[in-house]
């Protein structure tokens, strides 16, 4: 796919995140629709996923640490072909696959449980360790939240994955600069992120994090880094793509109502 | 006397067995390698072992991940960290994802002696039994903590191992046929039965010795298997003695003795009594002095049964 595609297949996404959040009436729309860029780029781009063999033994893996953005996970899977899209509506919804935060035994494509900020860092350290014992080329990637960061255990995890030297995984920071109380310099400073990983023994690239193109070099040039864990880390916009999500805590975790819903998926609809 | 052994030894010793068996099996630690004992399986498979530094949340964040990738992991560390510090990351990343990893944690309870309160736990059993699907093994001597580790690492999904400190005696014979589940009769009796786990069983042992030469006959049941609990054997125990005295070296609070009251509260209810930490925290010291200390000792169970004893005799003559 090149980059135009790849745009669309974003907004197509993103549509499925408004579709899908609308008709569970909760969830995480802010930090879906900020990472909806990055899942694109990974899943139809850079990582070696099949649907047709989700359990392939050397497939790459996708860790989404920020486990509240399941919709963002559910929608990009939904595209690449896991499962129907309409599925995804069910969010949610009791006796329901698409549990609020991600559930691996019961969602297919789904690698890791996660929702509890801060662990999804240490399970793709740890699968990054099993696949340099297996010598499995399969890579790993795990997507942090700005405000997730804020979690002790991701710095544990860090120091981890330094340690072992696992050039074969890659974080990305979905750093759009808000979390649910509000921005994150009010509520705890995080920055400087690159410094940070840095400090910690990462190899750092910054991006945009709507740029498809700047993604895709990213990842490139993760993937050729030997020695070091690889941190991404993507400048996003919280709510992209939706005027009224945009840049506020106000759609962390609400629900757009009927005519929001209409409106956000008008001008999302727009953008193809 | 007989011959003592630590729990803890005997996870290192089967560690090694384990390794060879088991080309899969990963060992993780959080620098306690030289207490939890396993730095032998790092000396003898330095590329399957994994020091993840004093780290404990990452620590079993990481064995889920490995787990999920097709490994068994051992993750080793003091009972306290493991199961206090990182209880959430256990529940989520381990539990809920059913992940084969096996928590062998030592350094449990009162015995663990000289490192004081914040080194002895008494929650543990408590909180690894509260998360669905967790088994939770209790090993009272050397050999049944052997041959209990090794059906643990035998099956797929996550599992707790209490161990301890401190050398205990060996209550069986290699040739014993200890099954995962299965609670062990080691005594019969008419009059009460003692209900048992860790290095309480041996205590429970004594105090029945004791017992008996006064006449009073006791049933004494090792319950290595705190979860899933073998229900029939409570149950058993309860209507052929009517009176059951629990042994643990954990809070009486939700451990052992929660479990069993859970059990016969709601299947065949008798008398009761809970001999193990009372709701305090413990404190510097030698072990066997701490055990007299927090009423942990066979001296402690023979009271409890005489106490119940007296209750049932009362109860049977109004």
């Amino acid at each position: 796919m090149d980059c135009k595609e790849l745009q669309k297949t974003a907004a197509q996404i993103r549509m499925t995140i408004i579709k899908a959040v609308s008709a569970a009436g909760s969830g995480h729309p802010g930090g879906s629709l900020s990472a909806a860029d990055i899942l694109t780029t990974l899943y139809f781009r850079v990582m070696d996923v099949d649907p047709k063999y989700p359990q392939k033994p050397d497939r790459d893996k996708f860790i989404l640490s920020k486990g509240h953005a399941a919709p963002v996970l559910y929608a990009t899977l939904a595209e690449k072909g896991f499962f129907p899209k309409e599925d995804v509506l069910t969010l949610r919804k009791i006796n329901g696959k698409f549990q609020g935060h991600p559930d691996m035994n019961k969602v297919i494509g789904v690698e890791m449980s996660t929702g509890s900020l801060g662990q999804g860092l240490s399970a793709a350290v740890g699968m990054a360790m099993a696949n340099k014992i297996d010598r499995n080329p399969g890579r790993i990637y795990a997507l942090m939240g700005d405000g997730e960061i804020q979690e002790g255990m991701i710095w544990e995890a860090a120091m981890s994955a330094s340690h072992y030297k696992l050039d074969n995984l890659t974080g990305i920071v979905d750093w759009n600069g808000i979390q649910i109380d509000g921005r994150n310099d009010e509520i705890m400073t995080v920055t400087p992120v690159a410094d940070k990983f840095k400090a910690f023994g990462w190899n750092v690239i910054n991006a945009d994090g709507h740029d498809i193109k700047e993604l895709i070099d990213a990842f490139e040039k993760a993937k050729g880094f030997k020695g070091k864990p690889t941190v991404i880390v993507a400048k996003t916009v919280k709510g992209k793509g939706v005027s009224f999500m945009e840049n506020t805590n106000a759609w962390h975790g609400k629900a757009p109502d009927e005519d929001q819903t209409k409106r956000a998926l008008e001008e999302l609809g727009g953008a193809l | 006397m007989a011959e003592k052994m630590a729990t803890r030894d005997a996870y290192g010793k089967i560690l090694i067995k384990l390794g060879e068996k088991y080309e899969n099996l990963v060992v993780m630690d959080a620098d306690l390698s030289g207490s939890t004992k396993s730095a032998a399986f790092g000396k003898e498979y330095p590329e399957r072992f994994f020091n993840m530094g004093i780290a404990e949340q990452n620590l079993y964040g990481t064995a889920a991940g490995l787990a999920i990738s097709g490994k068994i992991v051992c993750a080793s560390t003091f009972a306290m960290f493991a199961t206090g510090r990182a209880f959430e990351i256990i529940r989520n990343s381990i539990g809920y994802t059913r992940a084969n990893v096996k928590i062998c944690a030592s350094h449990a309870g009162i015995t663990t002696g000289e490192d004081g309160a914040s080194h002895q736990t008494f929650e543990d059993i408590a909180l690894m039994r509260t998360i669905p699907g967790m088994t939770v093994v209790n090993p009272a001597d050397g050999v049944s903590a052997m041959k209990l580790i090794e059906q643990a690492v035998a099956f797929k999904g996550p599992c707790y191992v209490r161990l301890g400190r401190a050398a205990v005696p060996l209550i069986y014979a290699e040739s014993v046929d200890i099954k995962l589940g299965k609670a062990n009769r080691l005594r019969e009796g008419k009059d009460v039965a003692i209900i048992a786990t860790g290095i309480m069983v041996n205590e429970a042992l004594a105090a029945a010795q004791e017992l008996s030469e006064e006449g009073i006959e006791a049933t004494v049941i090792d319950m290595h298997t705190i979860k899933p609990m073998d229900k029939d054997a409570v149950i058993e125990a309860a209507k052929e003695t009517g009176a059951i005295v629990t042994a643990e070296e954990h809070s009486i609070i939700g451990g052992l003795g929660g479990a069993v009251a859970e059990v016969l509260s709601q299947n065949h209810p008798v008398k009761m009594k809970m001999v193990g930490q009372m709701d305090t925290y413990g404190e510097s010291g030698k072990p066997e002095e701490l055990k007299v200390k927090y009423g942990m000792t066979s001296a402690n169970i023979v009271k409890a049964v005489k106490n119940i004893k007296a209750i049932k005799a009362v109860k049977s003559s109004i």
